[in-house]
């Protein structure tokens, strides 16, 4: 009982917090459900109404935590070709019955469905879709409203880009001057890591600047908005047309084949768009909770049907935004609640003003999405693995341009499974050993211990997902494929993904018997065969290790410049927990490795939404407990945060410390007590660093970029004298 | 409870390269237990055949082997299940290749058919060989059925004659009997829980066979008991090949119709694959 009433408590506690980043999230979701909707040649409103529909079903009725529904990326490929094919009002039925599939999906536990697609082909129709949306809106963008084919649309875009420079109608190019200054937006908005513009995502300023355009004109320049009127977005209705105007839905088309074919497009898409999202967001969640996949397929399906029905589109569980709505702390499912009514208010309030938003500048977010989706540095990723896995990916990625997406993913199973057999040279050892049940667990004194027979794909991947599943990520489990023959790029993808997960949540994964295992690249996700291994290359090093280097020896510090993705010792820092490390390099530590400086890559957001950062950072490993802390520099964006349920601790006798740092912890008192005269006066005297402690190691870092070697050394110093000044 | 499983051992021989090591094997066995060998050929009787046996049985003649060879033309099933019948055969030795073609899987080779007609104990041998192999480790099911308290009594007999080490007594849990399907933490941390469960009844249940069975047995032996999740009948042929047994000791499949021949279960899986010698009590 008592367990329940904490749980309502912390629910109270946080609920600042949700509504707040439930707010971020809207301010994404407006824009890019209107363009997502428009992209697919729906009415703009449908995204919306697919957003709240999802995100007030989906958070009172589904099983993931921090995740947020609405209409989807991935989706845009197959509603374009549905409601090209069928019209809009077949369409909505077409999106109706998606969603009881979906449900029905749900209820017959087959959330592991995405789990026999391989990861190449999964990627090459994404990257199909990614194509798909960049290649028909990036016209659209430039002012330039054409019709053509998938394929033809992206030979078209350096047509396109040539005739820009000389439209005739000053319209057409103050449309193309806005889509390219979204673009442009778009792109460089990560790159600038300034806490007062970063507030407001960049769909979001996006839409206020050219609100704030099309009023400049009107209101002060006194003349009509220069760009012209048939590239501005129409038809959103005022919030009462909304409920009033119900679309008709109409289901004439159910008896044929391209319907249903629709239907099962749809199904699919939004299956694997939502168990991908849901995987992903999982990793990034600060709670470390574990989703309960088939109910939110229920859920996602019920909200598609429901969407469906008000004209809407189809609802899934999207990546981008529920990454924002974890680095903005979201911690439960009430933000994707208050996502919902956010937009339900930005609707009901300035539904007139959404008409001022040019179509172009809206199109620019969806070819940056799509050029996320396509992305070159995949193609780079995926050849890195292998060679074969390109060819799976262009497979699936030409037969979904030319065909269609189930003939396109069909294909990428089927051209994967011909690379197996061709790779081992056997048949016999797939369909001999298909069927049978090749995963043996059982526990050890203290650790589970799976052993995995014959050969592991993504054909019975789900067998060992299953085993591995009902182990509580806090265990230790080894995997060990001593017996394996032949184990595939997916099924080493997903390990490491396990590998990752355990490590977050203080458990332990390993992975054994794969030594003897021969592979074509030396990445850890390729595919593995049993034969001799191949030996190691050493690259050679940078000026600005070879710099370092010297630091190194002037110093008298130890260099090592070798990537080192064994980074546990950062994973308890409050800092990391909704980041992704992905490894340190250039470490630099003096002999005991009590100081120890070191560049470090990590990820904010998974998947799509993905931003690498890299930093130098330094740790200092102190002999003594000390208060867990986090000190930063008072800023506006903390005043903000202070309204989401942070609480700057402040110190007595110090207002000038006070004033101009912003302290955070759980244990005030024992915060309080730390902070003494002495190390009050370090801080005020020396420059501003993010300082953090978790107990028993500080983490003290400058900007969020990699320090230069002066920056190093002033980190360095600084560092050592604060250890000197705290033990 | 029965002092002595095996009064009579018989062995099907063909006269291949493999004969001597087969012969060698069922010898030992014989002696070990105790027990009179029936030799048995599919086949007429000629001079140089026999002499062939004699010369290679003429090893265990200081150790005075009980042996008997029988002749008898026709179809190689009919004639070995006959003549076992016959001669009152317990336990029937046979010697598998170690891997069967993709296509006998379905036809069935003569050793599958007499497996699955044999109405005494069988022993399937992959690795027969002239020099003794000590055997050190032998599993043994521990599955929920009547047969099952027989099953670990003869392999704790086999375990005191043949002088191993360690016994490991192999619960498998099914499935199904984990009722909760892992979802989220919640329905994980009761899967846990009914899994504990479910360990320590299968572990009161095998301590119990154990303390039926006479100490002379137990004493000189290490016994383990290992819950595993798993496929019955196929997952304890996993573990014994991870675990390095040397014999994996099961009770025979309580029936087999056509249907469990298209759709693999049990036993039928561990014929696919032998993992180890394996000894199948009736």
């Amino acid at each position: 009982m008592s367990q329940k009433k904490n749980n309502i408590k912390t629910f109270f506690q946080t609920l600042p917090k949700n509504i707040f980043s439930g707010f971020v999230v809207s301010l994404i979701a407006l824009p890019l459900g209107l363009g997502l909707a428009m992209a697919s040649e729906a009415p703009p409103i449908a995204g919306v109404i697919a957003a709240v529909v999802g995100g007030v079903l989906v958070s009172i009725l589904g099983g993931s935590n921090v995740t947020i529904a609405g209409p989807g990326n991935g989706l845009v490929g197959v509603l374009l070709a549905v409601i090209g094919t069928l019209g809009i009002e077949s369409a909505y039925a077409a999106i109706i019955c998606s969603g009881a599939l979906l449900l029905i999906l749900g209820f017959l536990r087959l959330g592991k469905l995405a789990d026999f697609f391989p990861s190449s082909a999964i990627q090459g129709m994404l990257a199909a879709i990614g194509l798909i949306i960049l290649g028909k809106q990036f016209h659209i963008m430039m002012g330039n409203r054409i019709t053509t084919d998938n394929i033809s649309y992206l030979l078209e875009i350096p047509n396109t880009i040539i005739s820009a420079f000389s439209y005739n109608n000053q319209g057409l190019t103050f449309a193309m001057l806005a889509g390219v200054i979204s673009l442009i937006i778009m792109l460089f908005y990560s790159k600038i890591r300034n806490k007062y513009l970063q507030l407001i995502p960049a769909p979001m300023w996006i839409v206020l600047l050219s609100i704030g355009f099309s009023y400049y004109f009107e209101l002060v320049l006194k003349q009509p908005n220069p760009i012209a009127a048939d590239y501005m977005i129409s038809g959103i209705p005022a919030f009462d047309q909304i409920i009033s105007e119900l679309p008709t839905v109409s289901f004439s088309k159910i008896g044929s084949l391209s319907f249903w074919l629709g239907v099962v497009s749809l199904t699919l898409i939004a299956s694997i768009e939502s168990l991908l999202s849901i995987k992903a967001v999982d990793k990034l969640d600060p709670e470390k909770r574990r989703s309960n996949v088939n109910r939110d397929l229920k859920a996602l399906g019920l909200a598609t049907v429901g969407s469906g029905f008000l004209g809407g589109l189809n609802v899934v569980t999207v990546i981008a935004r529920s990454s924002v709505n974890v680095n903005n702390g979201g911690t439960n499912r009430s933000s994707n609640f208050f996502h919902a009514t956010f937009l339900i208010i930005f609707i009901a309030l300035f539904s007139t003003q959404l008409t001022r938003i040019p179509l172009p500048a809206l199109m620019a977010i969806l070819v940056y999405t799509g050029y996320k989706l396509a992305s070159p540095e995949n193609i780079k990723k995926i050849f890195r693995i292998g060679k074969e896995q390109l060819i799976i990916f262009f497979v699936t990625l030409l037969v979904t341009l030319t065909i269609g997406l189930i003939q396109g993913i069909l294909s990428g199973v089927i051209i994967t499974f011909v690379l197996h057999i061709i790779i081992n040279k056997s048949f016999s050892l797939f369909a001999r050993n298909l069927m049978k049940p090749n995963v043996l667990m059982f526990q050890e004194d203290r650790n589970y211990y799976v052993s995995v027979k014959h050969f592991c794909s993504f054909l019975n991947f789900y067998k060992l997902k299953s085993k591995i599943d009902a182990v509580p990520e806090t265990e230790d489990v080894i995997v060990d494929f001593s017996l394996c023959k032949f184990v595939d790029h997916t099924v080493m993808e997903n390990l490491n993904n396990y590998q990752e997960l355990f490590t977050k949540r203080g458990g332990h994964f390993e992975v054994l018997g794969l030594d003897l295992h021969d592979t074509d690249s030396k990445h850890p996700f390729a595919l593995r065969r049993l034969l001799p291994v191949p030996n190691v290359i050493k690259n050679s090093l940078t000026r600005r290790q070879t710099t370092i280097e010297e630091l190194a020896k002037d110093y008298q510090l130890n260099y090592v410049q070798k990537k080192e993705r064994e980074t546990h010792f950062l994973d308890s820092f409050l800092f990391f927990r909704t980041k992704k490390i992905n490894y340190i390099y250039n470490q630099l530590a003096t002999e005991n490795e009590t100081i120890n400086a070191f560049d470090i890559e990590f990820s904010e957001g998974e998947f799509i939404a993905k931003e690498v950062i890299r930093s130098t950072m330094l740790h200092i490993k102190l002999h003594k407990s000390i208060p867990e802390f986090t000190l930063d520099r008072e800023g506006f964006l903390e005043k903000v945060y202070a309204f989401a349920g942070f609480k700057d601790i402040p110190i007595k006798n110090h207002t000038d410390f006070s004033k101009r740092f912003y302290l955070l912890g759980e244990d005030t008192n024992a915060i309080q007590e730390f902070f003494t005269d002495e190390i009050t006066h370090f801080f005020e005297s020396n420059p501003y660093y993010h300082v953090e402690s978790n107990g028993h190691d500080l983490l003290i870092f400058g900007r969020e970029r990699l320090a230069s070697i002066k920056e190093i050394k002033a980190l360095y110093d600084f560092g050592k004298r604060l250890q000197q000044v705290v033990s | 409870m029965i002092q002595k499983p095996f009064k009579t051992i018989g062995i099907g021989i063909a006269f291949s390269p493999n004969l001597k090591a087969n012969l060698y094997e069922a010898s030992r066995l014989a002696l070990f237990f105790e027990c009179k060998l029936v030799l048995i050929h599919v086949g007429n009787e000629s001079e140089d055949k026999t002499e062939t046996l004699e010369k290679i049985l003429n090893t265990f003649k200081k150790d005075h082997l009980e042996y008997e060879v029988i002749f008898k033309p026709g179809d190689p099933v009919d004639v070995i299940l006959s003549a076992s019948e016959e001669k009152k055969v317990d336990l029937l030795i046979i010697g598998a290749a170690k891997r069967e073609k993709l296509f006998t899987y379905y036809v069935g080779s003569i050793a599958r058919k007499i497996t699955r007609k044999a109405k005494c104990s069988l022993l399937l041998l992959i690795n027969p060989s002239i020099e003794r192999l000590p055997c050190q480790h032998i599993v043994v099911n521990g599955l929920e059925d009547p047969k099952t308290e027989q099953t670990i009594e003869t392999a704790f007999y086999i375990g005191l004659k043949l002088k191993a080490e360690k016994l490991t007594i192999v619960e498998e849990i099914k499935q199904n009997e984990i009722t909760v399907n892992v979802d989220d933490d919640k329905s994980l941390r009761k899967t846990q829980i009914v899994k504990e469960r479910l360990r320590n009844r299968e572990r009161s249940r095998i301590n119990h066979v154990i303390e039926h069975i006479p100490e002379a047995f137990t004493q000189n032996i290490v016994v383990k008991s290992q819950p595993i999740f798993g496929t019955q009948g196929y997952s304890i042929g996993h573990y014994a090949q991870i675990a390095r047994a040397d014999l994996l000791v099961m009770n025979a499949p309580t029936k087999m119709t056509f249907w469990d021949r298209l759709f693999p279960h049990d036993i039928e899986h561990i014929l696919t694959e032998l993992p180890t010698d394996v000894l199948i009590i009736q």
